[in-house]
């Protein structure tokens, strides 16, 4: 395990930062999903990436893991280029999307030697990581049941763990804590913490304004496009706000004006 | 072994497990083809027993008695009676006592001497299905009749048992060999049908349907954002169903030599690597739908509708493509079971090779290829 990150961590200067986007756009005909999106997510960081439904988030992340070409602009995730390498750029993150992303009809461990695979672990490294994995969320026990079986703050953890399998650089979370009870965000949100301390750059989406308050620092989409960025004090200040929700909602409201990007 | 081949091993695995663990689902998957078959062999034959035969003989004599004989001593056909004229058959035919009548025409004996004796066969069609086989069977009794006596025999067979069917003078003539097929078993024809239907659901449908649950379940990011290619997941989710399907096909034959003493005239290992190429067809039709569809049931309905429907209706299984109307043709020849089935009878039953069924596999082939290329770009251009 790396040594914790401690205090803010922020870009290192010279150090490539983990996400890296420059005027990152996507069209669809003449719809512009995300309009020239700039930002850095530093190495070990915990971003939040905030937008109401429609505002571009879901095409930013897809663009992101590599998953759809940009139209126009570039961005670099662990250090690969999204559009030229976009199977580097996917053998080096951990995704864990908003729907539960584990197979319920089979057992964690079969989930865990499956996901292994997929990323070329060999078996028994494998085998170590999983058995850690299961120990420490205490699912031991559970490891022969099938997942489907699980209550569903367990199954959220398992495929958080799963995503962090292969020891990727950057994890990204499309919205992990859908659904889930207040106690199990807390504890996931401590699952979260642990993992950026472990110098893993951590990619969150949620729609929880308490969660953003959580976060490193997060940035704001409205209608394709970055309208604030920086960490939750900076955001609550610099719009006189109580709150991160009060600046979401105010930012969010004037969607039809033309915003204006820190 | 390689990242790559470890990968997709471990997510075929992880499929097998899928279709291993819903019980139920591969329980109606691995009897389906049993039930089928045993179903259409005992139920939805054609096959005809025991028709009633009715002659009219104006003048009895030694020719006319040799050929009733033949009719007394077939299994298929039980003589109610005999007739000096045609007037009680219109009322025998309304009231269904009779299935069918051969009438001699006067002169027979001394016709038959000269060459050119007649016959008419009048049949009751109002089944039509029934009414063609009853037909042929009569047909192929008096042509064995004809062959014996080494004479030459004009057939005239009539459908219908209306009474001015009876008077009619002018009837169809029709020259009748039945080769392949001497016993004339429907369900000899059924089999390779069937077949292809049970490799449609089995292939087609249910692929469709294991790839539209991935992403209905949102697993199916999950892979996508993973290191695995298009074409690693296309193989995956597709490769369990290949072999549950090559199950099947063996299941279908066996099933039908077994209980039917359907017949294997040809090269069983032919009929195997037809079949195959055959599924890989219905996994890449399955691979397409679920590329469009974006639940299972939209799947499903796609299967049924697009791949189904035309595989039993177009295909010749049940309905003979030569009786549909000349614009539909065309349609029948885009329908993949439509070759399989041609090739399937073919072999079973003709038991004809490769030298006379290549254009039909070279169709079959051109479908997977075509198909697969098509279906892996639609995989492939989902994601951008």
């Amino acid at each position: 395990m790396n040594a914790g990150a401690t205090g803010l961590p922020t870009v290192p200067e010279g150090g490539e930062p983990a996400i890296r986007s420059r005027d990152l756009t996507r069209r669809f005909g003449d719809f512009t999903a995300v309009d020239a999106v700039t930002f850095e997510v530093g190495v070990g960081e915990v971003f939040g990436f905030l937008g109401a439904n429609g505002a571009g988030k879901t095409t930013a992340i897809r663009m992101l893991t590599g998953l759809l070409a940009p139209t126009s602009g570039e961005a670099t995730v662990a250090g690969h280029d999204v559009s030229a390498e976009p199977e580097a750029v996917k053998r080096s993150i951990g995704y864990m999307s908003q729907r539960f992303s584990l197979y319920e009809d089979m057992t964690p461990r079969e989930n865990i030697e499956l996901y292994g695979g997929i990323y070329g672990l060999p078996s028994p490294v494998i085998r170590d990581r999983g058995a850690r994995l299961l120990e420490r969320l205490g699912l031991e026990s559970a490891a022969g049941k099938r997942v489907g079986s699980l209550p569903l703050g367990w199954k959220q953890k398992l495929a958080f763990s799963v995503a962090l399998l292969h020891e990727p650089g950057i994890v990204f979370l499309d919205e992990p804590t859908g659904g889930v009870d207040p106690i199990t965000r807390r504890q996931f949100w401590e699952m979260i913490y642990e993992t950026a301390a472990d110098g893993t750059t951590v990619f969150v989406t949620t729609h929880y304004m308490d969660e953003a308050e959580y976060c490193d620092r997060l940035s704001i989409m409205v209608a394709g496009r970055i309208v604030a960025l920086g960490t939750p004090t900076e955001l609550r200040r610099e719009h006189g706000a109580p709150s991160i929700e009060d600046v979401f909602v105010r930012l969010a409201r004037q969607d039809a004006s033309p915003p204006a990007a820190s | 072994m390689s990242d790559v081949t470890g990968a997709l091993l471990g997510f075929v695995r992880k499929e097998t497990r899928h279709i291993l663990r819903d019980r139920q689902t591969l329980f109606v998957l691995l009897m389906l083809p049993l039930v089928q078959v045993l179903l259409f062999g005992f139920v939805i034959r054609t096959d005809v027993e025991n028709v009633r035969v009715g002659f009219v003989v104006p003048a009895s004599d030694a020719a006319t008695g040799e050929l009733i004989a033949l009719f007394r001593g077939s299994d298929l056909f039980t003589p109610v009676g005999t007739w000096p004229t045609a007037a009680p058959l219109p009322d025998l035919f309304e009231r269904g006592a009779i299935d069918q009548v051969v009438m001699f025409a006067p002169g027979f004996a001394d016709d038959l001497g000269r060459g050119g004796a007649r016959l008419f066969v009048v049949t009751d069609a109002s089944d039509p299905n029934t009414g063609a086989a009853m037909r042929t069977y009569a047909e192929s009794l008096i042509r064995e009749y004809a062959g014996q006596g080494a004479a030459d025999l004009t057939l005239v067979s009539r459908p219908g048992g209306g009474p001015g069917t009876l008077a009619g003078t002018s009837g169809i003539e029709t020259r009748v060999r039945i080769r392949f097929d001497p016993a004339l078993e429907s369900r000899n024809l059924f089999v390779p049908g069937l077949i292809a239907l049970v490799l449609t659901i089995v292939s087609a449908l249910m692929t469709s349907i294991a790839i539209t649950r991935e992403k209905e379940r949102g697993t199916m990011e999950v892979l996508l954002v993973s290191p695995l290619r298009p074409w690693q997941i296309i193989v995956g989710k597709v490769a369990p169903y290949l072999v549950l399907a090559f199950v099947n096909v063996l299941t279908a034959l066996g099933a039908a030599w077994l209980a039917f003493g359907v017949p294997f005239r040809g090269s069983v290992t032919l009929l195997l690597l037809e079949s195959l190429l055959f599924i890989i067809v219905s996994l890449a039709l399955g691979v397409f739908i679920s590329t469009r569809a974006e639940s299972q049931r939209a799947a499903m309905l796609a299967a049924i509708a697009g791949l189904l429907l035309p595989s039993t209706l177009l295909s010749g299984m049940i309905f003979p493509i030569g009786s549909m109307p000349g614009w539909l043709r065309p349609f029948t020849n885009v329908v993949p079971a439509t070759w399989f089935i041609e090739i399937a009878r073919g072999i079973m039953l003709k038991g004809v090779g490769l030298a006379y069924l290549w254009q039909e596999t070279l169709i079959l082939t051109l479908m997977a290829v075509i198909l697969t290329t098509a279906s892996v770009r639609a995989f492939d251009a989902r994601l951008s």
